[in-house]
């Protein structure tokens, strides 16, 4: 297996949707290709960085606002479709 | 070396009633929908448009959009795969307005060169968010993905930061599965390729101002 072989792989081995075979061999190209063993590994971080991160989390303040904002434009359109 | 695991569960079973329910004029359990799913609304809208007035406005634009066509959902598909179209939509209108000289589009498949091959082979720290603040993490993070295309940051928050799988964002997107998994894939390494700047080892020790050097 070469490196781009295992670059293309990357995402369905990352995301364990592989059959047992293309597995096994992507492992043994991990196993002495250190530098798709950290482009792996950091790939993989990468994306748990951004998971956990709690980035663009909705405050609490902003959330209340804005529900009510929405709920109150619901209740119009249900009124104006009832009359 | 582990396959990731997606942090988002199932939706409760209940879903599907409470939609019924809005469906039949029952305000109430559409604000269940609200409070359920408004977190990740404005996520994948802030996300998207890189813009908090923006995100703020796709919240209350897509969930007034969800409300008025829920006779047209069928229940072939979650509702939240159905929300987060309507929430994709939203938002691309969004930037398309505030960037009209760009064109932008899920469709692109936008071919930079080699933006796949990954250059920077350094190990990062073994905790690398922990040389950082939670605010200037969230700087970093936020930064490094507003450099991405808009179609693939928008892969990227619907399978790895929410948990959609590829089949649920390729049909949230209207995408084909193969179209799904090549964004995913230079989303992940373009991204991985720009936070090694900030998380690599430093031979020196303490130096934070990898992000200065160029590659």
């Amino acid at each position: 297996m070469k490196c781009s072989d295992f670059l293309q792989e990357l995402t369905n081995y990352l995301d364990g949707v592989l059959d047992a075979r293309t597995k096994a061999e992507l492992e043994d190209h991990l196993a002495w290709c250190h530098n798709c063993y950290v482009v792996c590994d950091t790939t993989k971080k990468t994306i748990e960085i951004y998971r956990d991160s709690q980035l663009y989390e909705l405050p609490d303040d902003l959330r209340t606002r804005l529900r009510t904002a929405i709920m109150s434009k619901c209740k119009q359109k249900k009124a104006e479709s009832s009359s | 070396m582990g396959t990731i695991q997606p942090k988002v569960s199932e939706p409760v079973s209940d879903e599907l009633a409470l939609v019924q329910a809005a469906k039949a004029g029952d305000v109430g359990a559409f604000e269940d929908l609200v409070r359920r799913y408004d977190r990740n609304v404005f996520r994948i809208a802030q996300h998207i448009t890189q813009n908090r007035e923006d995100a703020e406005d796709v919240v209350q634009d897509a969930f007034l959009k969800a409300y008025g066509n829920l006779a047209q959902f069928q229940g072939q598909s979650k509702f939240y795969t159905w929300l987060v179209r309507i929430v994709v939509n939203e938002a691309l209108m969004k930037l398309r307005r505030r960037r009209p000289e760009r064109m932008v589009s899920l469709d692109e498949d936008v071919k930079t060169e080699d933006d796949s091959v990954p250059r920077e082979v350094a190990d990062w720290s073994p905790n690398p968010e922990q040389l950082y603040s939670q605010s200037e993490l969230h700087d970093i993070l936020s930064r490094t993905i507003q450099g991405l295309p808009p179609s693939f940051r928008t892969v990227f928050v619907l399978r790895d930061v929410e948990g959609l799988s590829t089949e649920e964002t390729a049909e949230a997107l209207s995408l084909s599965i193969p179209a799904v998994k090549s964004r995913l894939l230079r989303a992940r390494l373009q991204l991985r390729e720009r936070l090694s700047r900030f998380f690599q080892k430093r031979k020196n020790g303490g130096d934070r101002n990898g992000g200065d050097h160029n590659q």
